[in-house]
């Protein structure tokens, strides 16, 4: 189906799908300037499924936007899939996060004037690998896996706050990236959802050998991750 | 349909309003230009047709004489190089014949009617009128004007083609004069009086011709005017009056007379249609001004509203690209819409405006406003709107493209 390769083959040492070094953020201007990343170093190799812990405020959605490329580091290196992103352009971010990387936010989820199938059709239609139809095959089937199948044609508006939460994970699936970045993908739902949230994304990785990085409040979650790094004030402990 | 049209669509329908705003707008620059320019064109096409009518495309007035210099070129004493020193005009057509069968020959001539005028004074039993007669044959005449079909009792006209000393008179002149068909005037000049009967009144709705003029036969013309041979000028109408410029340029080289095309002729007048088209034109680009910054308004507000939305698309992979033409989309939708809605539009309110009332009998004969719709009005006021709603648009989705995600999901976008 695709080009990631079953878990069952344990990733070899060195395969790793993200790596960053060193990585320096400093947020707001002037006398408000915060160091908020002091040399953050990190690596997820496919198959694994990691948690980011800390308090509050310590850096974690930070270091999830530039992991994501969403954001650009002041200081160190981001590796996608081997490759250098940190100082590529625009272009180059945007199709890496296009082809390898789902993200979901941690507090805005969903285009509310699209309905769920459309929201997790997005990303497929941007990247064009699918026909309309397999896309929405596709789309369904994810929606299913995160227990929205009988709610696909709602509006986003229509959609409660962890129902919408689950569908960002589904979108975020799409296009079957190698890397999922979840921000408390958990945050806004019960012990059941949480639970059957986690579940596709701890099967995922094993099953197709996407490496998937959450960051989590909820201590049960972390502890049944593959790996877990606890962070404070902007390094990891 | 596109993703990006998609998503386009989705946003402008989730702002009913501000869209409908921006497209009531276009709609009104659109519609509002069309009707501008189809009624500045009308008055001045029904102008300009009205004096085609009438004068004709040109005219034939002058014989040109050049006085001529002769130089020696220096050194050689048998060579003489002769230079026009200036061009003296001979009033008149004297050979009119000759001039109309070369004239003939040219393409894109439909006619030629030599005309021989007089100022006289004619006296009917009520009173005694300044006027000019003009002398024309009928066969030729109606060729190069739309005499023939100005005339208010159109049996007359077989009258005054039959039968001598018969006179077409203006209507205004006619009423000064208080006359009616078949009654008799007499016209006099230089002390020398001679009877003529109305055959018919015509009526071209040009004030100075239908007050001063007076038409008879060339033959009864001559006899009067005492001018045996010769012609005061010949009129010439065209298969294409637009060549008129260049037909005469030609004709002048070729017959060495002043040949007057009707533009210049009208000079003053057709400039007076000129600045007013134009000052039209820049009313209604005002209107799409108006068009283009009620979209401009509508998209930077979308935009401020689909931050997230913007940021959550990149952070799928649409490019800076893609949310340009997300924004840009919507403003060619409200355009097309606004292009056909605004054609209907001004398709209607002109053709409202032709059943106007409004007399004019000065320069030209009208009892309602003149609209002349053209598919070119459309194009223009389609592309001047186009033009400007997407110069507009650029803006903001440009603004939209250049927002970085980690800004916005920061909360620090601007
Ligand atoms: N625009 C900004 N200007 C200055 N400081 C900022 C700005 N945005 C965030 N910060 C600071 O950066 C730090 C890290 O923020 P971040 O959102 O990464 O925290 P977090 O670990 O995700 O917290 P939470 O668990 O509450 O989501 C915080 O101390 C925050 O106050
Ligand atoms: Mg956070």
């Amino acid at each position: 189906m695709s080009n990631v390769r079953p878990a069952s083959s344990a990733a070899p040492l060195g395969d790793f799908a993200l790596r960053c070094s060193g990585l320096q953020r400093y947020l707001g201007q002037g006398d408000g300037r915060v160091h908020v990343l002091k040399g953050v170093s990190f690596e997820a190799r496919r198959g694994q499924v990691y948690a980011i812990v800390g308090p509050s405020g310590c850096g974690k959605s930070t270091l999830l936007y530039l992991l994501g490329l969403l954001d650009q580091p002041d200081g160190g290196d981001i590796e996608i899939n081997g490759q250098r992103m940190s100082n590529s352009d625009d272009f180059a971010r945007t199709a890496a996060r296009g082809a390898h990387i789902g993200f979901v936010f941690q507090f805005h989820f969903l285009m509310l004037e699209f309905t769920a199938l459309e929201n997790v059709m997005m990303p497929m239609r941007k990247l064009g690998r699918l026909t309309a139809p397999e896309m929405e095959a596709r789309a369904r089937m994810l929606l299913e896996s995160v227990g929205l199948g009988a709610k696909t044609h709602r509006l986003g508006t229509q959609l409660s706050g962890g129902e919408q939460q689950r569908v960002a994970v589904a979108r975020a699936l799409a296009n079957q990236p190698s890397i999922i970045l979840a921000d408390e993908p958990t945050g806004n739902l019960d012990v059941k959802n949480s639970t059957l949230v986690f579940e596709l994304l701890t099967r995922l990785a094993k099953d197709n050998g996407q490496a998937v990085i959450l960051v989590t409040h909820n201590p049960e979650i972390a502890q049944r991750c593959d790996v877990t790094r606890p962070m404070r004030d902007g390094l990891f402990v | 349909m596109s993703p990006n049209f998609r998503i386009a669509f989705r946003f402008l329908t989730a702002k009913k309003r501000a869209m409908l705003m921006s497209l009531s707008c276009t709609v009104l620059g659109v519609g509002l230009f069309i009707v501008t320019q189809a009624t500045t064109s009308g008055f001045e096409e029904f102008f300009v047709k009205t004096l085609l009518g009438t004068d004709g495309a040109m005219r034939i007035e002058d014989r040109i004489q050049d006085t001529l210099r002769s130089m020696e070129v220096a050194g050689s004493p048998d060579f003489q190089i002769r230079q026009r020193e200036g061009v003296k005009y001979i009033e008149g057509v004297e050979e009119p014949q000759m001039i109309m069968d070369t004239v003939r020959s040219f393409a894109n001539v439909r006619g030629v009617s030599a005309v021989l005028r007089g100022n006289v004074q004619v006296t009917s039993p009520f009173k005694t009128e300044d006027a000019q007669v003009f002398g024309i044959k009928l066969e030729d005449h109606r060729f190069v004007s739309e005499l023939e079909r100005k005339i208010t009792t159109p049996e007359g006209l077989g009258k005054f083609q039959e039968s001598a000393a018969t006179a077409l008179v203006g209507r205004v002149l006619a009423d000064r004069l208080q006359l009616a068909v078949n009654e008799s005037i007499v016209i006099n000049v230089r002390g020398e009086s001679r009877r003529f009967v109305v055959a018919a009144i015509y009526e071209t709705g040009v004030r100075d011709i239908d007050k001063t003029r007076i038409y008879i036969d060339l033959a009864d013309a001559r006899s009067l005017l005492r001018k045996p041979t010769g012609a005061t000028f010949i009129q010439i109408s065209l298969h294409d009056p637009n060549r008129a410029r260049q037909e005469a340029a030609h004709l002048e080289e070729v017959l060495r007379h002043s040949v007057r095309p009707w533009q210049e002729r009208e000079k003053e007048w057709l400039s007076v249609f000129r600045a007013l088209s134009v000052s039209s034109a820049i009313t209604v680009t005002v209107f799409t001004l108006i068009a283009s910054l009620a979209m401009f308004n509508t998209l930077a507000m979308i935009v401020l509203e689909k931050t997230k939305d913007i940021a959550i698309l990149r952070s799928m992979g649409y490019e800076r690209r893609d949310i340009t033409r997300i924004f840009l989309w919507q403003a060619a939708i409200v355009l097309a819409i606004g292009a056909i809605v605004g054609g209907i539009f001004g398709a209607v309110v002109s053709w409202g405006v032709s059943l106007v009332p409004l007399p004019i009998n000065t320069l030209f004969k009208t009892e309602h406003f003149i609209v002349a719709l053209s598919p070119w009005h459309f194009v223009q006021a389609i592309t001047t709107a186009v033009v400007m709603v997407m110069i507009a648009s650029l803006v903001p989705a440009r603004r939209a493209a250049r927002l970085e995600p980690g800004d916005i999901v920061r909360g620090t976008a601007q």
